[in-house]
């Protein structure tokens, strides 16, 4: 599935829902079904610094693709990380520079993305395509 | 349902404003009829309070908002907030300047507010009273100007484990420039000032103390007054940080004989950008100017700049005119409930809320102090703040979530940061029924 498409499957999955209060249990439960860092993994070059919430990103290249790993102690943060790595994860450099994240808005998530919520996730998404540069450039 | 319970108070407050004789029952014979039978609740005039606080009736997330954060800054009445949109209209000149009526009447004001600031704390003059920017301002200046002074290679700074960032970093960063030790009063696991290790960090080379009041994490009251005369014992002043204990309890600067106490408006229900230092006459007489500029002078010339008097010489520039004049407004509020009832109506807010939150499974309280003011923190084992804080606002209820600028306090309890309800004189029970509901819906919702 591309990026786009993953996008939009999100969309639509979070249109089923009247509320917030249904966003953010739909939130909780792709947090629970993360593949966590394993503890060990959780080193402080991996965490990206928010003010109460922290998050773990892990990237691997395989197969000219980058592969995201992420985790946070906060499990709406970690729901919010889990849409990330899906929509980013198992794609080349080129397409995770270029992707757009116009599901963000789409879904109402951009309150949750302001510097001022501090929760680390804006600085995850530079995080992620600072990698995708960095995978790029080493060829 | 419950949302019923909170609707009935706002609908009376509506038919209050519509109706004289409502208004005579609601506001005379109904309190007398409840004092009869519980007298805890006709402390206060609960509806006619809330009515002065305009945001207290708007909806949050399509919610009636339930204001918990107070901690942080508190609501403002009506007549704080008709002060500051008269000054603009209708007052608007500088002080201290124009020889013109407007800026004559308005250095008036000003000066007043001075002085119901100094009868406020009991100040024994009001050039005692220095208006800063905040509490924060109020630290700087005194750590900068004393420092600048008093501290020398080899001195020592005490400060206490439950200091909020802004009494500790001006001290940590006066004690590095001048190299001199920044030493802590530690904690017990209530969150009280363990005092036998306050009087061994006592010595020669003790130039200052600095604690907090009360704690804005913990609530703890702390005994400032014992603190402050252990101090005074061995000549070395005492600061104390007043933040968090104006709104709540009575302060009475020469009672407590502190060198300096600081506040900030906002959290007294006034304006943000004013508050308070007030300083000893005999301390602020030693100490210098902290930032200097238009306003603080006798006469300046490029050799020689002689500064003017107290307050003044504190006062650089054009202050926060209409901040002063709606502190003192929230001041005169304040007065007019009366800070005795106010104290009792929030305490018996504290015992309802602690009450149900150790009912509530998996809550653990921080801070367990045997003297506290209506601020709990709590934890949730398992679960983190921030999720607990991001579903309550979706409920309409705002309150605090992290380390609340004290992170040495969270490092004390291995803990990454708390949730925090602090009530104010505006807040009820029926709020706290919904917030203890809502945290149960959060709860179960993260488990
Ligand atoms: C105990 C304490 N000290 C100082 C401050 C700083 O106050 P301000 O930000 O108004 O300067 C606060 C505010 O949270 C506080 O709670």
């Amino acid at each position: 599935m591309s990026i786009e498409e993953t996008e939009k499957e999100i969309v639509e999955e979070f249109d089923m829902f009247d509320d917030w209060m249904q966003k953010y249990e739909h939130l909780i439960d792709l947090g629970k079904s993360l593949p966590m860092i394993s503890e060990g993994e959780k080193t402080d070059d991996r965490l990206i610094k928010g003010c109460q919430s922290r998050v773990w990103l892990k990237s691997e290249l395989k197969n000219g693709k980058i592969i995201y790993t992420a985790d946070s102690d906060a499990i709406i943060t970690k729901g919010m990380v889990a849409l990330m790595v899906r929509v980013l994860s198992d794609h080349t450099p080129d397409e995770i520079i270029n992707a757009k994240m116009e599901f963000v808005e789409k879904v109402g998530l951009t309150k949750h993305l302001s510097p001022t919520r501090s929760n680390g996730l804006l600085s995850m998404i530079k995080q992620m395509k600072m990698d995708a540069v960095a995978y790029k450039t080493m060829g | 349902m419950n949302r019923n319970r909170i609707n009935i108070p706002l609908k009376l407050l509506y038919l209050q404003g519509k109706s004289p004789l409502f208004r005579i029952i609601l506001n005379f014979v109904f309190p007398i009829m409840t004092e009869l039978k519980t007298p805890d609740i006709s402390i206060i005039d609960i509806d006619k309070i809330r009515a002065d606080f305009p945001i207290l009736s708007d909806k949050v997330n399509g919610k009636p908002l339930i204001y918990f954060d107070n901690g942080a800054t508190s609501q403002k009445p009506i007549q704080v907030i008709e002060t500051i949109t008269n000054y603009y209209k209708h007052q608007n000149a500088n002080i201290h300047r124009g020889v013109h009526t407007l800026s004559q009447e308005i250095t008036v004001a000003y000066e007043n507010a001075r002085a119901t600031v100094q009868k406020h704390l009991n100040a024994l003059y009001s050039h005692e009273i220095i208006f800063t920017s905040g509490t924060t301002e109020s630290i700087n200046l005194v750590a900068h100007s004393f420092a600048k002074q008093f501290l020398s290679n080899g001195d020592e700074v005490i400060v206490t484990a439950m200091e909020h960032h802004s009494n500790i970093l001006p001290w940590q960063m006066v004690c590095e420039e001048r190299g001199a030790l920044l030493k802590v009063v530690p904690i017990n696991s209530d969150g009280e000032l363990i005092l036998e290790e306050y009087k061994k960090l006592l010595n020669k080379k003790t130039k200052i103390v600095a604690v907090t009041h009360i704690s804005n994490t913990l609530g703890t009251i702390n005994p400032v007054k014992e603190i402050i005369d252990l101090a005074h014992a061995q000549n070395i002043p005492v600061l104390v940080d007043g933040a968090q204990a104006v709104p709540h309890t009575f302060v009475n600067v020469q009672d407590m004989d502190a060198d300096f106490y600081c506040f900030s408006g906002h959290k007294l229900f006034g304006p943000t950008g004013v508050g308070v230092l007030y300083g000893k006459e005999k301390w602020l007489n030693q100490l210098p100017p902290y930032k200097v500029g238009g306003g603080t002078i006798k006469t300046v010339s490029f050799e020689r700049t002689e500064y003017a008097d107290l307050p003044l010489k504190f006062e650089a520039g054009t202050p926060h005119i209409e901040g002063g004049i709606g502190l003192a407004v929230a001041i005169d509020y304040v007065n007019e409930i009366g800070l005795d009832k106010i104290a009792a109506y929030e305490h018996d807010l504290l015992e309802y809320a602690t009450g149900l939150l150790q009912k509530t499974d998996g809550v653990k309280i921080i801070g367990t102090a045997k003297n506290k003011a209506s601020v709990i923190s709590f934890v949730v084992e398992g679960l983190h703040a921030f999720d607990i804080g991001t579903i309550l606002d979706q409920l309409g209820i705002a309150v605090r979530t992290g380390h609340h600028c004290t992170q040495p306090l969270m490092t004390h309890y291995c803990i990454q940061g708390t949730v925090r309800a602090a009530f104010a004189f505006y807040n009820t029970k029926q709020e706290i029924d919904l917030f203890i509901q809502g945290l149960e819906r959060a709860i179960k919702m993260l488990r």
